[in-house]
């Protein structure tokens, strides 16, 4: 066994590989719950990619069939029906560990210096999960599938000048047709995945260059044992950390498996009733509604009011909403990265963040009221105010005194 | 962290408040009573797979609720050779248009769109209309192109108003309740009892797979309970020595 060994690592660096990215990578020793989420989410690619792989055995990315096959999924495939279920729930659960993962490097800081590029990859990540998303929507062919994907690319038509020819080229027709099902088909189960793995990669080999944040935000590289030269607050990834995410991994299971097995629908909201009827170009649903992971883009983009008869103010600034949170190390002035050692205008700042985000979620499932557009343009407000205001209130917030260590229960 | 799961939490309750203001009746649905599939399927075979196609459900799927394959092809198989075949109409669309002025839409997974309490308030909710051409409306789809196709079992209901004051001072009449007037070959309570049956057959035919997935799923969570002790023993003991 050795001998093998030796012989791949004369022509591999296998054990060297798994030497710096398992079991002597120094992780800090407090990781809290709010660590499980990273993880979690390389969990759920993984079970995305060998679902859908299962899944692309027997859909047919046709407009005449399409939904059949789904049907035929459901029913005829030998447990078919826990395939697409693992798929679908797979795809809200996607966003809501990599919601829950963003939301702990806005807490703990862990978009500073010097690990700026983890977190503009992991921006990069949430974009093209955003794509992947919504173009594996469009699969099923439903009413929802359908008309959702007309809604969005109709905003790309908004954009002036080129938007109209933009948004033909996109859907590759003049409506949603067999050729948007069949371009978006092949980005879903191909082109999306490559570059989310790739970027996955450079993510995680970015965090092993510059190592891990903490709770408490100090950086454990600085204090390290004369004479090993390891971190003094560091513990090997395994098994230390390996162990401990087996237990977040159960845990997550068990949400998953609930929903999976007793509410697949999860209310409407996993999967919409909608969705069961097979798209129709000539029946417009009273309510299209997108999937909740997009909802709260959707309000920002409803609560901007059109300029000129022109939709393209609320496109622009639904896609700033976004693309916002590359520039998030640079905003961020304060002299600590935890929330441990803030002071009160960041969390504040913070809080009323939460609310925005949640909030514009929430509306952006509902219908567009007058109470709720305006609700929806406070919020909007707070959501940028976060980000453009921050050089400010971080720059001058009374922050207490990080300590030398990592401090743990 | 506590305060963003509750308003996670308390979101599906905040859109379902705003839903629609049509009341519906709460439909018996129960994947288990076996009986009451039974007579569901008898009936929609008898009376709904005229015009309505299932079309992706095979036949010997019934098998799934207590029925044997000669009892599917003996009893229910009108519109197939093979209980292995799924369950079309001859009926052509362009005739469909023609007469209903809209294809009557396939019903494998119509209790999964429209949900099941729809379809029970749906299926009692007939009355007479001499206004439309079918001479029939109804109280959750307004102008339906569909007739009554039940109306021999439960009769003809008449809408009864009541008259009510708007905000600027007129009157104007709102529909208060539906009334027998032709009583049908059975009674109103058996009429609801056969509807429930119907439409407790059109929710399981929306997903064969749900007992299937309950069960597995009770299983698959007595798994990851165990797992659970198992790997907290294992994490407490690989951690004993990290201070």
């Amino acid at each position: 066994m050795q001998k093998l060994l030796n012989w791949i690592d004369e022509r591999f660096p296998l054990t060297a590989s798994y030497k710096a990215h398992l079991s002597e990578y120094y992780a800090p020793k407090n990781f809290n719950f709010w660590y499980f989420f990273g993880s979690l989410a390389l969990l759920v690619l993984v079970i995305q990619i060998v679902s859908g792989i299962f899944l692309t055995m027997h859909y047919k990315p046709d407009a005449e069939l399409a939904f059949a096959s789904v049907e035929y999924i459901m029913r005829d495939v030998d447990y078919g029906w826990l395939i697409r279920y693992i798929h679908s729930t797979g795809a809200s659960m996607f966003f809501v560990v990599v919601y829950l993962h963003m939301f702990r490097g806005l807490i703990y800081g862990s978009y500073r210096q010097p690990r700026e590029l983890i977190w503009i990859f992991g921006v990069i990540i949430y974009l093209v999960l955003m794509g992947e998303a919504f173009m594996g929507y469009l699969l099923p062919w439903g009413q929802m599938s359908y008309w959702g994907a007309q809604v969005i690319i109709n905003l790309f038509a908004a954009i002036p000048l080129i938007g109209e020819d933009l948004s033909i080229w996109i859907r590759g027709d003049y409506v949603i047709g067999d050729a948007t099902l069949n371009r978006f088909f092949a980005f879903h189960v191909i082109a999306l995945p490559l570059v989310l793995l790739g970027l996955v990669v450079a993510h995680l080999l970015a965090l092993h260059e510059v190592g891990s944040n903490n709770p408490d935000g100090v950086e454990i590289k600085k204090l390290k044992d004369p004479e090993t030269h390891l971190p003094l607050d560091g513990i090997p990834f395994h098994p230390y950390y390996t162990v401990k995410d087996i237990l977040g991994v159960v845990v997550f299971l068990m949400v998953f498996a609930a929903i999976l097995f007793f509410a697949p629908e999860m209310g409407g909201y996993f999967l919409e009733a909608n969705n069961f009827i097979p798209a129709d170009s000539l029946k417009t649903p009273e309510h299209i509604a997108p999937v909740w992971y997009f909802t709260p883009y959707y309000a920002i983009l409803r609560a901007v009011p059109p300029i000129l008869g022109s939709q393209f103010p609320g496109v622009a600034l639904m896609g700033v909403a976004v693309l916002i949170f590359f520039a998030l190390p640079w905003l961020d002035r304060s002299p600590v990265k935890s929330i441990r050692y803030r002071g009160p205008k960041f969390k504040i700042a913070l809080a009323l963040f939460v609310i925005a985000f949640v909030g514009l979620g929430v509306l952006g499932i509902l219908p567009a009221t007058e109470l709720y557009t305006w609700i929806a343009r406070v919020l909007s407000v707070v959501y940028f105010a976060f980000f453009l205001l921050m050089p400010w209130y971080t720059r001058n917030d009374s922050v207490k005194p990080v300590p030398e260590r990592v401090t743990t229960k | 962290m506590k305060k963003l799961l509750f308003l996670l939490l308390a979101l599906p309750t905040a859109a379902f408040a705003s839903g629609a203001a049509i009341h519906l009746d709460h439909a018996p649905v129960n994947p288990n009573d076996q009986e009451s599939l039974q007579r569901g399927a008898r009936v929609f075979v008898n009376y709904c797979l005229n015009c309505h196609a299932a079309s992706y459900m095979r036949y010997n799927r019934m098998q799934d609720f207590g029925l044997t394959e000669p009892q599917i092809k003996d009893n229910l198989l009108f519109a197939a050779e093979k209980p292995g075949e799924t369950m079309r109409v001859a009926m052509k669309i362009k005739d469909a248009k023609a007469w209903f002025g809209a294809p009557p839409p396939d019903l494998s997974v119509i209790a999964r769109s429209r949900g099941p309490d729809w379809v029970y308030t749906y299926l009692r909710g007939f009355y007479r209309d001499d206004s439309r051409p079918t001479g029939w409306n109804n109280t959750v789809f307004d102008k339906v192109g569909m007739p009554h196709v039940l109306h021999e079992l439960q009769g003809q209901m008449a809408p009864v108003y009541r008259t009510e004051k708007t905000a600027d001072g007129h009157d104007h009449q709102v529909m208060e309740r539906l009334e027998l007037t032709v009583p049908g070959k059975i009674t109103l309570a058996e009429y609801d009892a056969l509807v429930g049956d119907l439409v407790n057959y059109l929710a399981w035919m929306g997903e064969p797979a749900k007992s299937q997935r309950m069960n597995i799923g009770l299983a698959v969570l007595l798994f990851l309970s165990i797992f659970y002790v198992v790997a907290f023993y294992l994490k407490k003991e690989f951690w004993k020595d990290v201070h």
